[in-house]
């Protein structure tokens, strides 16, 4: 871990205006995967901006009838509130199938929608990786993918977002407030802040240098059954291989968006008509253009059947 | 003391103590956090350095250069080690990988520097600023492609025969009326313990002190002294609690070196650990295989012919994965082949994890014998019981010391309600999930070896127990205590076992599942040797004194211990060595695993639903311990059969998942309750403690197990370990 | 007690006018330490100024206060195993992934090897150490070693800490991955206890023994 310099902010503004005075500053919030990288010197922040204890982890309702969530509440409290429980079941679900209990008590809302990839030779500082350093290559194409991601990827970088959460916010049609160092606010999709990596995968997110996501917005409860189906080798403790997040109506009608195989959570909402014609035809909409590894080329079919037992247990 | 015949009646079969379910006696310090393990001893050691471990970036070449400008200067740092400043380092005896590399790279993430500094903050941050710039040879990555030209494996001094081969395999097999012939492959597997790999290294002029983790101290004592080039008697190596070992630390590797490099290129006493994502490449694991499996038998299920070949890989000069081990042994049948073939693979050294050959053999015996069963229309666990041999089938008159397979099987099946089980796969659901259930025969060698012990008595009756021997989690302080109390006639509460240090009489250490019952068996040797000193020095004739209740007994008198200790304490020192029983008699420990699996008919996901081991292993001298021991390895047996492979990049060259997120371990998630049973048994050949292992023999066959129920629940057949979901999916039928 | 990681003897104190005079500041934007290298590796190097950072940090470890003036890259499992030598925390792979690292702090279980001691100003932390001493065992640590819910004991400490958590975490109605129902409290089922312990890696494989032991405390708790 390179050295860096220290400070801890109070309020957001605070730690935007340190942000935008210090060369180099990073904002720390529960460091579950800031410091892991920092360890491996693929995070070498100069200056570390400890945002932890800055307010914004109070979970409340909107006047629209939705739900405000402080970018720093972490996901064990989010799992555990009351109203996420009773009316955002699927994000109360993909909290939960995440990490472990220590890793939820510690991580945040807005650290989990910024997590890097778990690719391992993003992981691996030695191997070629254009998402660490732009223009050297990547090893996973040719290389051990059966994790990595089907779609959305490019000739450059097939990593996948590893998280869960997100998988139920963007089903939700969370949207994501931030704030920059001059105080300006603006209000993000998920889908306007992921980037797909294209031929520059070290650029993940839109967000500007030293811009801070303050808190998580979801829209009013729209009913139907919530269903988070993570697949995984293991029982626990491990990372998507696929997880299907569904909102389903009795009439068959609802929303699906996918984990483990993009770079950001994958939802096409224009494939969702289809969801009342079965797993086949919907899949074949999400998934299509998809470029499979001879690796993880399995991750199709498994797309399919996981929403097939989703569809099904929504029927009963 | 020699031990030359079977064991008649003895102190130990009094039972008092033997045999008897203590709890662990370090418990108290392990819940607690008080247990010290290597990196630990700060109390011994004050003012220590930190080192941290560079690993070479390449798999395969020659260092050009190693550019030490920025990390010289770097704040804290007190001394950077490199082949290059420290000359030529021997081979250790054992393994055969270089500790420290330079200029050749063998392997990727060999230790190629070590850097040391005030603190680990600035080690570490230092060890980044090295710049090394490398050449890179073209390496040997993949097992497959180097299968055809990879000559059977050189005849060691030690280990199981290369090939054998008794009657007439091919002719018998060619004629055999019902035939299985089939290719099963394991991957590389890495024992992942939960303490890494660590070392505190304290020179004192020319002696060196180390505090480790090494499961065999004899052995690591030996390879420091060659490694470095020091007299053996210049050592004292100290690991008084390990956290975990599987084979994965059982002699010198790259920590104990660098902290010993590092130690005296500072002038201080240096602590190191191999940082988690190192271990996987930088040291040893379990090497993968490719074994072809023949058998031939008649439609009455009688095995007339059996055949297995195995091909593995490792670095130049290192041994070879004995898989065909357990073949040799388990089953009946006249006409017989082994063969194991080693190639030269550019990859870390492959060498012994739990059950090293039997665990790797059995993975694909067991399966092999599922699929014989099913084409034989016979019952897996009948068509077991049908070829079990009462002798060695290599060598006819050599009689099994004791074997009680057939009644693990038979005890087991009934217990687990085999007979419900669904001879036609794919036909039991619940739900979503397809059951299924499965079984597998467990064998492993119960090798014993020579081991010493000092005993002393002091005035108070307390008896305190010295030997080299370590305690990496099997119980060895406990069952240790219990031996000598059992001998010297107190309970346990008098006695004080002291491990892990090699100035101590010398054992065989943990490993090759002989550490129980040598260990004990040495301590037997030096406890009747106390017992003559004791009777010597309280005048009762040796063949006349009882030791019971803390109390000596002979020609009607009745002394407390402790008298014979009244003018001085007593010391007495013995080992036990073996003479030709171990020719004589096959000593094997067996079992028999059931597993009952739930598959998700969707996603193919796998998960154990119950689990059952049936044991025969010699006395058990501790059965919570030795339970303990078994729902250990069954554990690892599931991460075998469902989880765990190092993935290797055949073009980089190297295990891409080095960490413990990549390689997955089985979570309490994934381990329901297990049931053990352990099958009474004595074992007179073994030695007067008439016991043998249990450790290893607990994972041998657990993974087929598992093959054979996902097999019963699908139908859907998978030879390559482990089996995911991603092997099943395209034929797993989603309809209820 | 003041720690000081850092050999004074080979380092000058930074300039507290450095440090910002804003309250809320505690770490030290630009600490300077002019450390002076002699003979490395054999030859003489040149010395030189370079910088390194540190920062002061004041929690509790079971219940006694520290002050400390830490690195700042130095993780809470470091300070508490190298600095404050309460080893029973342990390092088993220092990335997150195998627990062994859990203690309490402020009641809820971490991972303290993913966390700087810099993050814990004001804390309470509780390590295994804090929770019952050989003498005077914690119920968790007493129902581990009844039902020999460990073997090599290096995960040990970390799995009775997030035992401990585990019970008051279902008692808060928190729900868990495998909760037939978000909205009802969770049971103290089998299931509920293996998942939720899924962050503690035994490799000596334990588990049955530890779901064993964690039951009889739950039971005598409920």
């Amino acid at each position: 871990m390179k050295t860096f310099t220290y400070e801890r902010a109070s309020i957001p503004a605070e730690a935007t205006a340190a942000a935008a005075r210090t060369p180099g500053a990073k904002f720390l919030a529960g460091g579950t995967n800031l410091l892991d990288l920092m360890k491996l010197e693929i995070e070498a922040p100069q200056h570390i901006i400890d945002i932890g204890k800055i307010g914004l982890n109070k979970i409340e309702s909107t006047p629209a009838g939705g739900l405000h969530i402080g970018a720093l509440v972490t996901n064990t409290d989010l799992a555990a509130h009351p109203i996420v429980r009773r009316d955002y079941g699927l994000l109360a679900r993909a909290l939960l199938a995440g990490a472990s209990g220590q890793l939820r008590n510690k991580a945040t809302t807005a650290g989990n929608l910024l997590q890097r990839t778990r690719c391992p030779y993003f992981y691996d500082t030695n191997q070629l990786c254009n998402k660490r350093v732009p223009g050297s290559g990547c090893a996973a194409i040719a290389g051990f993918s059966r994790q990595l991601g089907i779609i959305g990827t490019s000739t450059s970088c097939i990593a996948t977002y590893p998280g869960d959460m997100a998988v139920a916010m963007r089903a939700l049609d969370a949207t994501v407030e931030t704030v920059k160092a001059n105080g300006a606010k603006r209000t993000l999709s998920l889908d306007q802040l992921y980037r797909l990596p294209g031929q520059t995968p070290h650029l993940e997110t839109t967000l500007e240098k030293n811009e801070l996501i303050t808190s998580i917005v979801l829209p009013p409860p729209v009913g139907g059954v919530h269903i988070y189906h993570k697949v995984r080798d293991r029982s626990s403790y491990a990372f998507a291989l696929v997880s299907v997040g569904a909102i389903l109506k009795k009439d068959g009608t609802g929303r699906v968006a996918v984990g483990g195989i993009a770079p950001r959570p994958w939802r096409i909402e224009s494939a969702e008509p289809l969801l009342p014609s079965g797993a086949k035809a919907f899949t074949a909409q999400l998934l299509k253009g998809a470029r499979p590894t001879k690796e993880n080329e399995f991750k199709l079919a498994l797309v399919e059947r996981t929403l097939t037992a989703v569809l099904n247990e929504a029927k009963h | 003391m020699k031990f030359e015949t079977p064991a008649g009646i003895n102190p130990i079969d009094q039972l008092r103590v033997i045999g008897k379910p203590t709890d662990r006696i370090e418990g108290p310090l392990k819940t607690t956090g008080t247990a010290k393990y290597a990196y630990e001893h700060n109390d011994e050691v004050s003012n220590p350095a930190y080192g941290y471990v560079v690993g070479a970036a390449i798999a395969k070449g020659r260092i050009k250069t190693i550019d030490q400008t920025k990390a010289k200067v770097a704040p804290g740092v007190l001394a950077i080690v490199t082949a290059a400043s420290v000359g030529a380092l021997q081979q250790g005896k054992f393994y055969v990988d270089r500790l420290l590399a330079g200029p050749e790279i063998d392997h990727y993430h060999q230790a190629v520097a070590v850097v040391v500094a005030e603190t680990f903050e600035q080690a570490r941050a230092a060890a980044s600023l090295l710049k090394i710039s490398y050449t890179k040879t073209k390496g040997v990555y993949d097992l497959a492609a180097a299968k055809d030209s990879a000559p059977i494996s050189r005849q060691g001094q030690s280990g199981p025969l290369r090939q054998t081969n008794v009657g007439d395999f091919d002719g018998a097999f060619a004629s055999a009326p019902v035939k299985l012939d089939e290719t099963y492959t394991t991957p590389d597997q890495t024992h992942a313990m939960m303490e890494p790999h660590a070392t505190i290294a304290h020179w004192d002029g020319d002696m060196l002190t180390c505090w480790c983790c090494i499961q065999q101290l004899n052995w690591g004592a030996r390879d420091v002294a060659t490694i470095l080039g020091i007299p053996q008697e210049n050592i004292r190596l100290i690991a008084t609690f390990i956290g975990g070992g599987f084979g994965g630390k059982g002699t010198a590797l790259s920590d104990i070196i660098a902290a010993s490099l590092a130690a005296q290129a500072a002038g201080r006493p240096v602590k190191l650990a191999l940082p988690r994502p190192l271990m996987m490449n930088n040291t040893i694991h379990r090497p993968a295989t490719i074994q072809r499996i023949r058998i031939g038998a008649t439609p009455d299920g009688t095995i007339t012919a059996i055949g297995h070949e195995s091909w593995s890989g490792n670095l130049p000069g290192g041994g070879v994965e004995s898989a065909t081990a357990s073949t040799r042994l388990l089953y009946a049948g006249a006409n017989r082949f082994t063969q194991l073939r080693l190639a030269v693979l550019d990859l870390a050294e492959g060498s012994a994890m739990r059950a090293p050959g039997e665990a790797t053999g059995m993975m694909a015996l067991e399966i092999a014998m599922d699929e014989l069963a099913e084409k034989l229309n016979i019952d897996p666990v009948a068509l077991r019981i049908k070829n079990d041999t009462q002798e060695d089938p290599e060598k006819p008159g050599r009689k099994f010391s004791s074997r009680k397979l057939v009644e693990c099987l038979q005890t087991g099946a009934g217990q687990f309600g085999w007979n419900k089980r669904q001879a036609k796969p794919g036909t039991v659901r619940e739900g979503q999930w397809l059951i299924g259930m499965g079984v597998a025969s467990a064998i492993r060698g119960a090798p014993i070896m020579k081991s010493a012990a000092r005993v002393r008595l002091n005035r108070e009756g307390i008896v305190t127990v010295e030997t080299d021997m370590t305690d990496i989690g099997t119980g060895s302080y406990t069952i240790i205590e219990q031996t000598a109390a059992e001998m010297m006639g107190v309970t346990m509460d008098k006695v004080v076992v002291k491990l892990g240090d090699s100035s101590f009489p010398t054992s065989p250490g943990s490993a090759g599942q002989w550490g129980a019952a040598s260990a004990t068996s040495g301590v037997y040797a030096a406890c009747v040797k106390l017992r003559d000193a004791v009777a010597n020095s309280l005048g009762v004739r040796v063949e006349e004194a009882e030791f019971v209740g803390g109390q000596v007994r002979g020609g009607n008198r009745s002394y407390p211990l402790g008298d014979a200790a009244k003018a001085t304490e007593l010391v007495a020192q013995d080992e036990m060595t073996y003479g030709t029983l171990s020719r004589e008699y096959a000593q094997d420990a067996f079992g028999a695993h059931f597993v009952e699996v739930g598959v998700n008919s969707y996603t193919g996901e796998i998960r154990v639903r119950r689990m059952l081991a049936v044991c025969h292993a010699g006395r058990i001298l501790n059965p919570k311990a030795a339970r303990s021991q078994i729902i250990g390895a069954m554990t690892m047996g599931v991460g075998a059969a469902l989880m765990e492979e190092l993935v290797v990049d055949k073009q980089v060259g190297f295990f891409v998942n080095h960490d413990l997120a990549g390689y997955e371990v089985p979570v309490h998630a994934d381990i329901p309750h297990q049931e053990v049973v352990l099958l009474e048994d004595l074992d007179p050949t073994m030695s007067p403690m008439k016991a043998k292992g249990i450790g290893e023999l607990g994972i041998v066959g657990v993974a087929a197990a598992v093959a054979n129920a996902v097999y019963n629940a699908t139908g859907i057949r998978v030879r390559e370990y482990p089996i995911t979901l991603d092997k099943l999916i395209d034929k797993l039928s989603i309809n209820a | 007690m003041l720690i000081n990681p850092i050999n004074r003897n080979t380092m000058e104190e930074s300039n507290e006018s450095t440090i910002s005079r804003r309250e809320m500041i505690v770490g030290t934007t630009a600490a300077i330490a002019a450390i002076t290298l002699a003979n490395v590796t054999g030859t003489q190097a040149a010395p030189h100024t370079v910088p390194l950072s540190l920062a002061k940090v004041s929690f509790t470890v079971n219940g006694q206060s520290h002050d400390l003036e830490m690195d700042t890259r130095t993780t809470l499992l470091d300070t508490l195993r190298e600095h404050l030598h309460f080893t029973g925390t342990k390092k088993g792979c220092d990335h997150g992934q195998c627990g062994a690292c859990t203690v309490l702090v402020n009641n809820q279980r971490i991972n303290s090897c993913l966390s700087l001691a810099l993050q814990h100003q004001g804390d309470t932390v509780t390590t295994i150490e804090g929770l019952g001493t050989p003498d005077k065992l914690h119920p968790m640590q007493a129902a581990f070693i009844k039902h020999d819910g460990y073997q090599c004991g290096y995960c040990t400490p970390g799995q009775i800490c997030s035992a401990v958590a585990v019970l008051n975490e279902i008692k808060a109605g928190i729900p868990s991955h495998v909760s037939a129902s978000l909205v009802e409290k969770p049971q103290l089922t089998n299931l509920e206890m293996r998942e939720r312990m899924s962050g503690n890696i035994c490799r000596c494989g334990a588990y049955s023994n530890i779901a064993e032991a964690i039951n009889e405390v739950a039971q005598k708790q409920a």
